[in-house]
Formats: structure tokens, sequence, C-alpha cells
């Protein structure tokens, strides 16, 4: 056995013990809204050590948050601000500022990601709007006929793309281009999804009640239906545009080593160069990247966040 | 009627760009050619790889095994959690349903990174346990999310009645809130799984040496364009290719089989 089998196993028998303790501390608390006692009280020892309510369950969950979600964040931004002495530093941030190539770098992922969102928008939104208006159960028929790539690995499918691209001739002679393609291909069901789904819901009597008081067809979409699926366009882009930055699978597929990104940055610095300082400062600047987008977009609707797979 | 043609017309163009590379890749499945445009004849060797070839079959079992054990540890870890968070309306609950909404924007670069340093501060090898780890940290606020509108729909007088007719809190959370929320928990599962399937960044970072998923082994064969690896590839998308389409024909046939009972 290895450490970690170790500490997995002391792991979950902290975990028990932790919830028993719970459960038996607890167990007259009430459980009803009302304020009535927990049923359980007054039942024998081994009742009373498994008795808990149903709060407490989210014990476990929180306490593997806390392990391998929230601390590990906690050991980038250690990372990011000491140099390998362990001294406080900020030279790891100066250096990614003061590199030409890695500014440069920061610029091609941001324009990659939004070139991608845009011509995903761009395809995806047409599409979605005549699925929408299609018989519902056709329209979701041909939606799952757009998203079931998704289901196959995406790395078999940029190869599948980058196959049909070097027949073309293309590979090597379009890197932007042809990372564009890639990306777009990979990330195009996440946008139908959560357009579909706002569109089909969307009330169709404003439509026609737009109609009816004179306004045209084109008039009809810019001023009540484009305005209404607004959110499904943040929430399609959200999933589209933060992924795609650090998506380097497909540039490295398909843009001949020759589009960085600025996740092919982070990860050359943890599994090539051996700088995890650096790395992890540079990871500390993509999440900032990530907040800011996510403040300008208004936030995201956590049911919608590539959860709309499961549609 | 133009704009019904342009609106099929615009419907097949992507339909095309969605399935040609695909179809290109099924198609040469069948043949034993090294590159594709060139045909070699029809033949299913490239099928008989998959069973022969020991590390393409050794990669193929590690990561249907490693899906479904990830899968399953993280519905029933991210069921508890669901449930927990929907019934703690203080604090505790606001806190971990932000915990876990963490991994769910957060792009995976920084999760594998994060995880990458968690386990040099443990000295930890990367093992098995590590990559298992890893995907949980991945899939799991994925099943939350499945699973929570489902205990949102349900009726909250279902649970006190059960109490109120006698059964324990174990008993009631079993009989009554479980099978209420079973269909967010199997879609929660089916997501893990795809998830699971389809993650190369954190695998990467957290795999023992040595071990490959088909995302890894794809994209290093990719990458160093092995053309000794890359064939067999062919078929083995091929396959999923078919499995994908039979899932989702029973779905529909479920889907729609519901409706009629309706």
């Amino acid at each position: 056995m290895d450490y970690l089998t170790i500490a997995l196993l002391v792991v979950v028998i902290v975990l028990t013990a932790a919830i028993a303790f719970f459960a038996f501390r607890y167990r007259k608390r009430t459980y009803g809204k009302d304020g009535r006692e927990g049923v359980t009280t007054d039942k024998g020892l081994k009742r009373r050590l498994f008795a808990f309510s149903r709060k407490q369950l989210c014990i476990p969950y929180g306490v593997f948050l806390a392990l391998f979600v929230v601390f590990p964040l906690f050991l980038i931004l250690y990372n990011a601000f000491t140099d390998r002495s362990g001294h406080i530093s900020f030279d790891n941030f100066i250096l990614f500022f003061s590199t030409p190539s890695t500014i440069t770098n920061l610029f091609m992922s941001l324009l990659i990601a939004f070139v991608t969102t845009a011509v995903c928008i761009l395809i995806a939104y047409p599409l979605a709007y005549i699925l929408s208006r299609m018989k519902a159960s056709r329209g979701y028929i041909l939606v799952m006929l757009f998203v079931m790539p998704m289901w196959i690995n995406f790395v078999l499918r940029a190869m599948a793309l980058r196959e049909l691209l070097d027949l073309f001739g293309w590979l090597g002679e379009y890197n932007f281009l042809n990372t564009i393609i890639g990306m777009v291909y990979d990330f195009l069901p996440f946008m139908i999804l959560p357009l579909y789904s706002t569109l089909i819901k969307m009330d169709r009597s404003l439509e026609e009640a737009a109609a009816d008081l004179g306004a045209g067809r084109t008039r009809t979409f810019v001023k009540v239906t484009l305005p209404l699926s607004v959110p499904g366009i943040i929430s399609g882009a959200m999933m589209v545009f933060l992924p795609t930055m650090s998506c380097y699978v497909i540039s490295e597929t398909f843009g001949g080593g020759k589009i960085p990104l600025i996740g092919k940055l982070i990860e050359e610095q943890f599994l090539a160069a051996d700088n995890w300082h650096y790395g992890s400062a540079i990871a500390i600047i993509m999440l900032i990247i990530m907040f800011i987008t996510m403040l300008v977009t208004g936030g995201f609707k956590s049911e919608n966040v590539r959860g709309g797979a499961s549609l | 009627m133009t704009r019904k043609i342009i609106s099929y017309a615009f419907l097949v163009f992507v339909l095309i760009f969605v399935y040609a590379p695909i179809l290109l890749l099924v198609i040469y499945s069948f043949t034993p050619s090294t590159i594709i445009g060139k045909w070699d004849g029809f033949s299913l060797s490239l099928y008989g790889e998959l069973f022969t070839n020991a590390r393409v079959r050794t990669m193929i079992i590690n990561t249907v095994v490693l899906a479904l054990l990830a899968a399953g540890l993280s519905t029933i870890l991210g069921t508890i959690g669901a449930i927990g968070i929907f019934y703690s309306r203080g604090k505790l609950g606001k806190v971990v349903k932000g915990a876990s909404n963490i991994n769910v924007i957060n792009a995976e670069i920084v999760i594998g990174v994060s995880l990458a340093l968690l386990f040099s501060f443990l000295t930890f090898n990367r093992t098995y346990f590590s990559l298992l780890l890893g995907h949980l940290a991945l899939i799991t606020p994925f099943v939350v999310l499945s699973v929570t509108p489902k205990l949102k729909q349900m009726d909250p007088s279902l649970y006190e009645a059960a109490l109120d007719l006698g059964a324990t809190p174990t008993k009631a959370l079993f009989k009554v809130i479980i099978p209420e929320i079973m269909s967010g928990i199997v879609s929660g599962f089916m997501l893990a799984i795809t998830l699971s399937l389809d993650d190369y960044i954190i695998t990467s970072f957290t795999k023992p040496i040595g071990f490959d998923t088909i995302s890894t082994y794809a994209y290093n064969a990719v990458k160093n364009q092995a053309k000794s690896d890359l064939p067999a590839l062919r078929a083995l998308s091929a396959i999923i290719f078919l499995i994908a389409v039979i899932v989702v024909i029973i779905m529909n046939i479920r889907a729609s089989r519901k409706e009629k009972t309706k």
C-alpha cells in the first residue's frame, strides 16, 4: 500500500467517525419544519448513532470538496506568490507581463476564444431557432442528432476532423483557421443546447402579440425574440468561451504547434519546464480572466453550464 | 417556401459539417491502410487489432473501468451531497454549494494543475487513486447539478408523511427521497460517465506513468503522428459512434414511450 491508499483510508475513517459523532450529538434535533422532535430519540444506541438530519448529509461532500477542490486552489495561490526557495515574490507575475511572447500568447488565446464563440453563435442560433420552430418531437430528434457527436471522445473527434482537413490539404497551411474550425467542431453542441432550450421555452404569444400590433418579421425578431433569448446566448457563450481559452488539445492538434494557448503555457511549466511557481502564476492570471468574464456576463446559471449535456 | 428551403439547406450543411469527419473515419475503418485517402481493400483487421493489440486493449479497458468506477462513486457522493445541500438552509449548505460550483466553471487545466500541486504537497506518487480522485473532483459537481432540480420538484410533504407514519429518517431517505429523485441520479450518472470518458487534461496531470486512457493514447498518437497507432483508433471511433447511436435511439424510444403512457 502506498501513502495515498493509507491517506484515503484515514479520510474514510475520519469521515465515518465525524458523521457518527454529529449524528449522536444532534440526535435530539428536530426534523420537521413545525418543530416536531425527531422520531429516533429514544430508540437504542445503534439507532441513535446512525440517525442524522438530512442536512448533515452535505458534510462528507463538503469535506471532499475542501480537500480536493478548495485546498488545491490555495496551493496554486501560494505557489504563484512564492519562488523556489519559498520566499514571497512577485517575480512570476513580473516575468509573465514582461515577456512579449507570453503577452502574445494571452491575446491569441482571447482572440481564439472570442472568434470561436462568435462563430458558434452564428451557426447555433439560426440552427436552434429553426429546430425550436419545428414540431416538438421532430425538433427534439434533430437536436439529438446535432449533439450526438458529443458522446464520442473529443480527442477521437478532433482526430477525425484533422484527417478530413488533411485530405483537403489544409493541414499546416492555415493554422489559425484550422484551430477555429477544430474549436467550433468541438464546442458547437454546448452552444446549441442552451440556445435550443431557451428558444423552446419562450412564450410564443409574445411574438404573436408583436405581429398583431403590426411589427414585421424582422422587427418582431429584433425586438422580441432576440432579447428574450439573451440568457441562452450568455450561458452558451460561457460554455464555449472559457474552455476554449485553455483547450490546448485542439490547438495542438490543428495549429501545428503554432497557435499557443495559455493552457499550453501552463502545461509546459508543469510538465516540461518544471517551473511550478511560474505555472501557478499563469493559472492565477487565467482564473482572473475567467472571473472578469463572469462579472461581465453577469454570473452564470448553474443549471445551464455543461449540465445541459444531459438534455 | 424559400424560407423553408433555405432553413433546410442550412440544417443539412451543418449536419454535413458535424458528421463528415466521423463518416470518413467509419469508412476508412474497413481498410488496413495507414493513411486516410488511400484504400487498401476491404478488411476487418483494424477491428481485430482492438482485441489482439495488448496496448490498445488495455487502454480501452482502463478507460471504461475508470469511467464506471468514477461515475459510480461520484453518483453516490454527489447524490448525498445534493440532498444535504438542499435541506440545509443555513451557512453550511451555501458554502458547500459554492464550493461545489467551483469546478463546474473552472478551467480543466487549473483543476489539473491544482491537483498536481496537492499530490506533490502530500508527497503522493501518481497512482490509480490519484487519477480516480481527479476524476471525482471533476465530475461529482455535475452529479449534484443534475440531482438538485429533482429535489426542488419533489413534494416536501412526502418525507414528512413518511416520518409521521413512523419511518426513521434513514428509511424515509431510502424509501421516499431517493426513489423520487431517481431520474436525476440516473442522468447524473450518465453525465458523469461521458465527462470521465472525455477528459484529457485532468487525466494527464493525475495518471500514473505508463497508464493510458483513450484520450491520452489518442492525443499522443495524433501529436506524434504515430502511423502504427492511428489506424486502430479509426475502428475504435467507429465502435464508439455505433454505441452512441444505439444509446440515443434507446433514449428516444424510452422518452416517446413515457410520453405515450402519460
